[in-house]
């Protein structure tokens, strides 16, 4: 019996001290020769396939392993990048591309017309069920891809190769801003390599861009390296890009004040006021272009689509301090909303008519009310105005228990929260459209124009399901002005049709513009050059740091 | 002790159907639509949609769903994420990393806990006693994450002498900081287990009967006092190990181990039946074995029980 103790001891104590000890053993570093700048990720939820990644997780990755037909630069303005020129035909309709011919896949290949059409049927091909599909929705033919049993190799018909270097495309409806549509993920090229495994492809992207992959460790990081045959408008100045994945906020900032990470775009909410007083790091804090809205469902009781509701909306809005909201719960990470755009933006403006219904007035605010009243009364003891939004966000709660908190100060009215404990559950009611309330939204532009704000969300097109107007939004003169810009001939003119949209929307105000979330970086100190892009992110290409 | 050994292995039959179920019905009953939360707020395609929910069977019935999991699971085939990655790839890269936590968490909170509860048992009154019992009363009442942020800001940020994150592939140093954090509230709970039982069997008659046959003080402490005295701390060993064994969500959070704890986490916010599933599977295998272990451990301390 004791030697049956003891040997069970020894084993036990042997087995829990060596086994640690031996993984010590393992590599711990991958090498990281030469100027590697680490910066925070997470892991992505889909393969790295450009036309089947639509979260930040995977779009940081493909970004910088693709280049388009154009490439935006910091400021959303549109440069050709594998495009010589798109030309414009048939009022809009058709889009003529011819491509520079000196562009190569990392495995060599060349970049061919084909390259872009056989990559963008395959992602159109609801078979080949990738994220982004939609994205193809305005193309010819785009409609039959969609119905079950399609082969999967099926073309868009709307594609017609002419030569290696050029193609056209033709288009549903006319579209003066389809052009710039074409710089986002869904519209990389892809290699003939893709096609024999896609699955292997997606855990081994080759792409164009100013990087080649180079590792993915799941769960841990990815790494990227400079890809020296790139010869776009975006080369990189460092070595190459470690995306480390964390999954939880507090920590990577924790390891940017150590030094051990060098560039941070989510900042934790614990840390958003204090990150620009931070001595162990260095902050950046510019406008940028998500822009947080609630919205109101069309047919909310008292807050439908009507005089009543036209009035009460306004009421509200002009309850509610943007400024404040902005400097104090949010301390100065994001700037009030004055259009339904964003401040980086092509078409953005400060001084859109009707735009004072998004500033702070409440006394003009009691008067809308009062308005509303008279054309049918609200009962403070059965009527609440409810507020929804996903739990799971972080700082979702402090905004909204400020914005009802305004409202019923402001408005003298009963004005509460509804939070929903998951934003799947969330997007699920309001996808059921079963909210009868006021819910939050937010919009996080694909590509830098005014169409992707405001076709997408306020269209009559894309309500009922059809798209994201998740209040079933619609106004015929608002689609009517929609309908002009596409067919404008230059984004100028488009833009002041958008514009007049914009105007429209603030007298309906089908939701509430908040404020404009800023691109918020730190950075590690030694670390350079660290500017934001109009997707809110660093300009990965041109980080440079001290090297030890 | 053969014929019970194989009586326990074939309990573990329905525990775990019993319990894959449970947990199967729960991740279903989940409320929102996670093909649709893939979506984010951008429109839905609803012929992509249905593709990826054929692919992962989420347009069957609930019961169809389960006995396909189960029947794959048969052959060892979790099946895949949402992401493509194989289920049983990923539950490969995460424990490994989850059982070297556990084991020097274990190890900590075992050996520490131990030597300072005989400590406080056998000088119970003496003033290390009260520094002892103070500090692991601090020990329990402070949650975890509290803990585990202070630990990180004041070794990993301040002083720079331990890693703030665990990174990849860690090792001894990088989680030594995480192991103590995470053995720290069960040593406390060792400390004071070890402690009571120590100080009520050094009064036991049987120890005042080996005293007055004369036996050295040396030998009546290691054969009579710490062994009584170990059978309920093992008993708390066991059933931390496995819970141990099981990731812990918070620690493993804060310090960015990417342990089964983490990817459990992950796997509940995205609502992914498989992996969940999976996970849970396996963490109801640890525990019922690590309860086996220590009912067979009880027959080594005390020769009075027996298995038949």
């Amino acid at each position: 019996m004791r030697l049956h103790s003891k040997v069970i001891g020894a084993a036990l104590c042997v087995a829990s001290i060596v086994a640690p000890l031996a993984a010590c053993g393992g590599s711990r570093s991958q090498q990281m020769d030469g100027m590697i700048i680490s910066y925070q990720a997470s892991e992505p939820q889909n393969p790295l396939i450009p036309g089947d990644t639509n979260e930040t997780g995977g779009g940081h990755v493909i970004d910088m392993l693709f280049a388009g037909l154009i490439g935006y630069d910091k400021d959303g303005n549109v440069v050709n990048e594998v495009a010589k020129s798109i030309t414009p035909e048939n009022g809009n309709k058709r889009y003529r591309v011819v491509l520079n011919d000196d562009w190569t896949f990392d495995d060599g290949t060349k970049v061919t017309a084909e390259s872009f059409t056989r990559a963008w049927s395959y992602t159109a091909n609801a078979t080949n069920a990738q994220m982004n599909a939609s994205f193809f929705a305005s193309i010819k033919g785009y409609d039959a891809l969609q119905k079950s049993g399609v082969a999967s190799d099926a073309q868009l018909p709307g594609l017609t190769v002419v030569s290696e270097t050029e193609f056209t495309i033709d288009l549903t409806e006319a579209s003066a801003t389809f052009p710039t549509m074409l710089g986002g993920e869904a519209f990389f090229p892809l290699p003939d390599s893709f096609y024999d495994d896609p699955a292997a492809f997606g855990s081994h992207p080759i792409g164009d861009g100013p990087y080649k992959f180079d590792s993915w460790t799941h769960n841990q990081n990815i790494l990227v390296r400079r890809n020296d045959t790139y010869h776009g408008n975006f080369p990189a100045r460092n070595d190459g890009i470690n995306f480390v994945i964390y999954t939880d906020a507090d920590t990577a900032y924790s390891d940017v004040q150590a030094g051990n990470l060098d560039l941070l775009d989510n900042i934790p909410s614990s840390s958003s006021v204090t990150f620009q007083y931070d001595p162990t790091v260095q902050a950046v804090n510019n406008p940028g272009s998500v822009l947080q809205t609630f919205t109101f469902p069309n047919d909310m009781d008292h807050f439908g689509d009507d005089e009543e509701g036209h009035l009460r909306r306004q009421a509200v809005s002009m309850a509610i301090n943007r400024e404040t909201l902005c400097k104090k719960i949010l301390g100065g990470t994001a700037t009030p909303a004055t259009d339904f755009l964003s401040p980086v933006i092509p078409g953005y403006s400060d001084s859109l008519d009707g735009a004072d219904v998004l500033t702070y007035d409440p006394d003009k605010a009691k008067e809308l009310w009062a308005e509303a009243d008279a054309i049918n009364p609200w009962d403070n003891d059965t009527d609440v105005l409810k507020f929804s939004y996903n739990a799971d966000n972080p700082s979702a709660k402090s905004i909204y228990d400020a914005v009802a908190h305004y409202v019923s100060n402001s408005l003298g009215i009963r004005a509460v929260t509804n939070p929903v404990s998951t934003f799947a559950e969330y997007r699920q009611e309001i996808t059921d459209r079963k909210l009868k309330t006021a819910f939050r939204t937010g919009w996080q532009p694909d590509y830098p124009a005014a169409d992707n704000y405001l076709v997408q969300l306020y269209d009559s097109a894309a309500a009922d399901g059809n798209g994201a107007n998740d209040g079933d939004y619609k106004s015929p003169e608002f689609d009517k002005l929609m309908d002009k810009a596409a067919a404008a001939p230059t984004i100028g003119e488009a833009n002041e049709y958008y514009q007049q949209g914009e105007e429209i929307l603030l007298n309906d105000l089908p939701a509430v513009p908040l404020f404009y979330q800023n691109a918020a970086i730190v950075s590690a100190q030694g670390v350079h050059n660290v500017e934001t892009n109009w997707k809110n992110m660093p300009v990965l290409q041109d980080v440079t740091k001290d090297m030890e | 002790m053969g014929r019970y050994l194989l009586r326990r292995v074939l309990q573990m039959i329905p525990v775990i159907i019993g319990t894959t179920l449970l947990i199967y019905a729960l991740v279903f009953a989940l409320p929102g639509d996670p093909v649709k939360a893939m979506f984010g707020e951008k429109p839905v395609n609803d012929a992509v949609a249905a593709q990826i929910r054929a692919e992962y069977n989420l347009d069957k019935p609930f019961i169809v769903q389960y006995l396909l999991f189960l029947k794959n699971a048969l052959t060892l085939d979790f099946g895949n994420t949402f992401s493509g990655r194989p289920v049983i790839d990923v539950i490969g890269d995460a424990f490994p990393i989850t059982i070297r936590l556990a084991l020097m968490a274990f190890v900590f909170e075992g050996v520490f806990g131990v030597i300072f509860g005989i400590i406080a048992g056998l000088k119970k009154g003496k003033w290390y006693d009260s520094v002892i019992l103070i500090v692991s009363l601090l020990l329990i009442s402070v949650p975890t994450f509290v803990t585990g942020f202070v630990g990180q800001y004041l070794f990993g940020v301040k002083w720079q002498i331990l890693p703030v994150t665990a990174g990849r592939n860690p090792g001894f140093i990088d989680l030594l900081l995480p192991a103590c954090v995470l053995g720290s509230v069960s040593m406390a709970y060792i400390i004071r287990l070890t402690r009571t039982e120590v100080a009520s069997n050094k009064t036991a008659d049987y120890v005042r009967t080996a005293r007055a046959k004369g036996m050295s003080n040396r030998k009546v402490t290691m054969r009579h006092i710490l062994r009584n005295s170990l059978i309920p701390v093992v008993t708390y060993l066991g059933a931390d190990l496995g819970s141990l064994m099981g990731g812990a969500m918070i620690t493993e959070r804060i310090f960015n181990i990417q342990g089964i704890g983490n990817t459990l986490w992950q796997g509940i916010l995205r609502g992914e039946a498989t992996l969940v599933v999976s996970i849970v599977t396996l963490l109801v295998f640890v525990f019922v074995v690590c309860n086996l272990v220590v009912d067979l451990l009880y027959a080594v301390l005390d020769p009075r029980i027996r298995y038949e």
